[in-house]
Formats: structure tokens, sequence, C-alpha cells
């Protein structure tokens, strides 16, 4: 299993030549990651090339990595029911750059790209109707980035003197709770005082060794 | 006469309509009786389950499973435990994994049997539903017996199950699944050769092979197209290998078609449910490793290392390896998705769910293209959404 899709991965990145940043394998899942100038050239090819066969896009997400210089990740899961394989196609963009939309190539994305779009303000250049699609309408904000807060910036109730629902800044009751579990006694590396002679007298011993 | 111009009509469909299966907003764009274009509006039910889940412990985030498809919520959990065991590499006991898919095969026919008479009422049948409702309670008692809740079960862990099956409950499964065989034929009786029925769901939102391709279906739908697709079958998971049974093959893509491969896969649910029965092993339901397990009660009285691997647990949560997968299930509806990004501490760091019927509603209007407004509400029907799973 692992050993196909290596071969796979091979060959695809032989086939796209230098398009192909990465190719991994891990976890029996083939991964790789293309420039985003390309990304429809790459997924024609993955579709239509008879090793790959990859028919059926059966997502397409964003993730969202804020330290990153292109800090959205664009994933697509394909899938082949020909030869029962996964592979997943990442690329990466930013706030402002568009991806391509994918949309010629797979109807299915349709829907995706609008939730990618919605939750992520990723935007999908050629997209024929790129509308908001979860989040409520004239709703501001891209609510699954990192630095959207969980609580939002608005709730909504009934007002029974103007009659209708109406939108107000949110207000909390109780402060919202988050706890670090992280120990902060593993993988701190404290230096104290002497540390640097422990240093320097392991070098000699392996030196003498 | 002048020459008046004929405008489309515009009708909104729901949120509020008993066939629109909960909280859809279809606009629909009519020439007379005659579909144009659908548009539809979801997100009515959206809660942000993803992002909760980022801020939440893993085992904190089953329980956000059972609240996506509320019909089978077993299968979701299902979903989440084994892209979580994939991380960690982790391997289930025999039990465990038998345990795990007898229920999901229970939440199979639970959801079946409220997707086939709920859609024989959209188009007309009063009856199955009734006799419908009864069976499902009769499943739910069994999830009610194994885990304390009748439908937002919580029962699936990482590395297992949360509790063994109680003693005497395999032979009151055995007992049911006798007769449910004698059910599917009453009901069939109801439906497969009704008139009204057959009128109202035969050639009605045919899709072919290619057209499920291209349009990212799965499950019973792209079956009822032709195309022998089962996870279960191509990328067996849990103790699937093992079992033996075949897999329901429409040939039209109808409506009609649809619910045919429905039946048949309840009894095909019903052999697997023997098969866990008869040969569901002894020994642990779940993993010993107790960095992803809580220790026995017994074992906590009497070893410090359990107190403390219980109290971590409980507090602290499991540390998940830093990687990524996408696990898929057979979910009743269609292959059920989630996509987890673990950065090694103790929350997801993302996790993308995948729903089939987010996928199966965006085809309503290719699907509905051309059709009468009933018909509309039959393909809504016989494609199977939940909004749970949808909006998300």
């Amino acid at each position: 299993m692992d050993l196909a899709l290596k071969e796979l991965g091979d060959y695809i990145s032989g086939s796209l030549g230098d398009v192909v940043t990465d190719v991994e394998c891990r976890l029996d899942e083939l991964i790789i990651t293309i420039k985003r100038e390309d990304i429809l050239r790459v997924l024609k090819f993955l579709r239509d090339d008879a090793n790959c066969q990859f028919k059926q896009l059966m997502d397409l997400c964003g993730v969202d990595f804020p330290e990153e210089d292109e800090r959205f990740c664009v994933v697509y899961n394909l899938l082949s029911l020909t030869h029962n394989n996964r592979i997943r196609v990442k690329t990466w963009t930013d706030e402002n750059t568009p991806v391509a939309s994918a949309t010629q190539l797979f109807s299915s994305a349709g829907w995706w790209e609008r939730e990618t779009w919605d939750l992520y303000g990723i935007y999908f250049a050629d997209h024929p109707d790129l509308r908001r699609i979860l989040t409520d309408y004239g709703f501001e904000g891209h609510p699954l980035r990192k630095d959207f807060p969980l609580t939002g910036y608005v709730e909504l109730r009934y007002d029974d003197e103007q009659k209708r629902v109406v939108y107000e800044p949110v207000h909390l009751t109780q402060e919202f709770r988050t706890f670090d579990f992280l120990s902060p006694w593993e993988g701190a590396q404290p230096v104290l005082p002497g540390d640097e002679k422990a240093e320097t007298t392991d070098g000699e011993a392996e030196e003498g060794a | 006469m002048a020459e008046t111009e004929i405008k489309n009509y515009n009708l909104n469909f729901g949120p509020q309509h008993p066939a629109a299966h909960g909280v859809l907003r279809m606009v629909l764009e009519m020439d007379g009786e005659v579909i144009e274009r659908t548009d539809p509006h979801i997100g009515l039910l959206h809660r942000g389950t993803e992002k909760l889940i980022e801020y939440k412990t893993y085992a904190q985030a089953v329980p956000y499973f059972d609240r996506l498809d509320y019909v089978a919520p077993q299968n979701q959990e299902h979903a989440f435990v084994l892209a979580v065991e994939k991380l960690f590499s982790v391997t289930v006991p025999k039990r465990g994994q038998y345990i795990r898919v007898l229920f999901s095969e229970i939440g199979r026919i639970l959801n079946h049997l409220l997707n086939i008479t709920s859609y024989a009422m959209d188009v007309g049948a009063m009856t199955p539903m009734l006799w419908g409702f009864e069976e499902r309670e009769r499943l739910m008692e069994f999830c009610e017996g194994v885990s304390g809740a009748r439908l937002h079960m919580n029962y699936y862990r990482v590395g297992g199950v949360a509790f063994d099956m109680p003693r005497g409950m395999d032979a009151d499964i055995k007992d049911w699944a006798e007769n449910f065989t004698t059910f599917i034929d009453d009901l069939e009786l109801l439906l497969t050769e009704n008139r009204i029925f057959k009128q109202r769901t035969v050639d009605i939102g045919i899709i072919s092979a290619e057209q499920c391709y291209d349009w990212g279906f799965s499950g019973p739908n792209i079956r009822a197209s032709g195309v022998p697709w089962d996870l279960r079958k191509s990328q067996p998971y849990d103790a699937y290998a093992e079992m033996k049974f075949d897999i329901p093959v429409g040939k039209h893509g109808d409506c009609y078609d649809r619910y045919l491969v429905r039946i048949l896969e309840m009894r095909e649910s019903l052999k697997i449910i023997h098969q866990c029965l008869e040969y569901m092993p002894d020994g642990p339901y779940k993993s010993e490793d107790h960095k992803i397990t809580p220790p026995s009660r017994a074992d906590m009285k009497q070893s410090m290392e359990a107190m403390i691997h219980h109290f971590k647990l409980f507090t602290e949560g499991m540390r998940v390896p830093a990687g990524e997968t996408y696990t898929a299930v057979e979910a009743p509806k269609g292959e059920f998705g989630v996509f987890l990004i673990a950065d090694g501490t103790n929350k997801p760091y993302r996790c993308k769910i995948r729903a089939p019927g987010f996928a199966h509603l965006q085809a309503m209007d290719f699907l509905s293209k051309g059709h009468m407004l009933a018909d509309a509400v039959a393909n809504i029907g016989s494609i199977d959404v939940v909004f749970g799973e949808i909006d998300r």
C-alpha cells in the first residue's frame, strides 16, 4: 500500500515537473504540495490521467496558520474510485491573493469554495457564485480564522419594542475561560548557572573518546 | 390581444416546511409549475462545530459529532475516533471493534428507517412513518442500554468504546434482528409496488454515474446510479474486513432506485449485525494504553499510576502526536470524512468535517431543473439530507 502510493507520488511529481514542490507519504496518505498558479493544471492532470483517475473531489477546505508568510493552506481531498486511492493536494495563499476556482473541473467544488470563502476569506477567482453560505445574511468577518474569537463579536435577540431581531455587541455574563495545559516543565530549557561548564566537559569527553 | 411579458415566479420554499427536512430554505425560480432554478440557502442551523472543536480537548469533541447527523450519531463518532486512532497508530481490541461495527450498523438502520418513512410521507404515505418510528424506538433502547443515552450516545472512544455491552444485550439484539426482516417485508408491501409511490418516484431526479463523480456523490446515492462503491468494502475499517455482506446497486439513479438501495442496505446491515453477535470475541473492549483510555475504577483504588492517568486524562486530555489525516467512514448517508490536523497539544488544530449531505444538497439545482414543484420534495427526500451535518 505504502509503496504503491510512493510510486504514484513519484509518477505525479515526475509528470508535472517543478509545479509540485513537495511530495510526502504519511500515515498511508499521499500528500502533494503545489504552486498556487498551477492548481487547475494539476487538478486536471489528476482527474484525467490514466494512472490517477481522481475523478471525485470529496472535500475542499482551508486551514489557517497565522504565523506563516502565506497564512492560508487550501486543501483538496481527491478520491479515485478506479484505483481506490486518495490524494491530498495542498497549496498556499494569503488574504489578498486569489486561488483559481476548481468549479470548471469539479461541480462539487462550488459549495466547498463558498464555504472556504465564508469561513476563511480565501478568494477564489472565476467562481460563478461566490457568496457566503453557512453564516448569517450580512455577517461580517471570517469566523474560522485563528484571530476570530470563539464568542464572535455580535449576538442577537428579539426586541419586543421594535418587534424585530436586533444585533448587539456580544456580552458575556461570565468571562470566557481557557485553560493552558501545556506543562512548563516539558520542552523548557532554562539556563542555570554552571550549565556552560557541563557542555564544555561533554565536548572534551567526546574529543578524548 | 396585446402581448404580455411572462415573468418567472420566485417561490420561497421553507425554512419552516415539513418536507424541507429541517431548516432548508430554497428559493425556486418557477416557470408556471416547472422549476427553472433552485437556490438552496443553508446555514440556518450553523453552530460553528468546527470552531468549537478547536477549543475543546479530543474527548470533549466526540459529543459534537452526535449532533451533526442526529439521525445516526454513532457513525459520525466512528469517523472521529478512527481519525484520532490513526494519528496515535493505536489498535483497538477485537471486541471493541465488533461493538463499534455493531452499533454503526444499528445507526445505519436507524437512519434508513427515518429516511425511507419520512420520504414516503413526503410523497403521500402516512403509515410507514408510524411503523418505522416504533422500530426506531426499539433500536434506541439498545443505544440507551449500552451508553445511557437514547440518541446522542457519546459512546465511541479513542481506543475503543466507553463501556462494555451489558450482559444479555446480545440476545435482545438478536431477538430484534430476527423479527426485523418481517418488518422490512411489511414496509416493502406498503411501498415497493405501490402505484402512487412509484408514480411519484420512478424517473424523478435521475443522475448518471459520471454526474455522480462530478458532484462528489457517495453512499446510497452513488450506488443507486450503478457504481458499486462502498467504503466498508473498498477501504475497510475496524472489523468490516471480516464481515460478509453484499453491496446493493441500482440501475437508473432515480428516486425509486435510491429508495430500493436503502431497503436492501437494511437487509445487508442485518447480516452484519448477526455476524457481529455470533463472532463477537471476549476480552477487553478498549485499548490498554492508559495514556489514551481511562483505567478501570478497581485499578484506581490500587495503583498510583492509574490514578495519575485518570486525573491527567480528565483534566488535560490526551496529547495527540502532531500530524494530519483524512479519515472517512461509510456513514448511512455517504462518505463522512474528518480531516484532522493535530499539533501535538491536547486540542485539535483544525477539524474539518466532510458531510455527505453537503455535496448531495449541492446537486439540488441540477436534479430539480425541469421537474415539477412537487418533485423537488421527492428529490430532497431521496438524497437524504439532515441539516445538523450540512450546516455544522
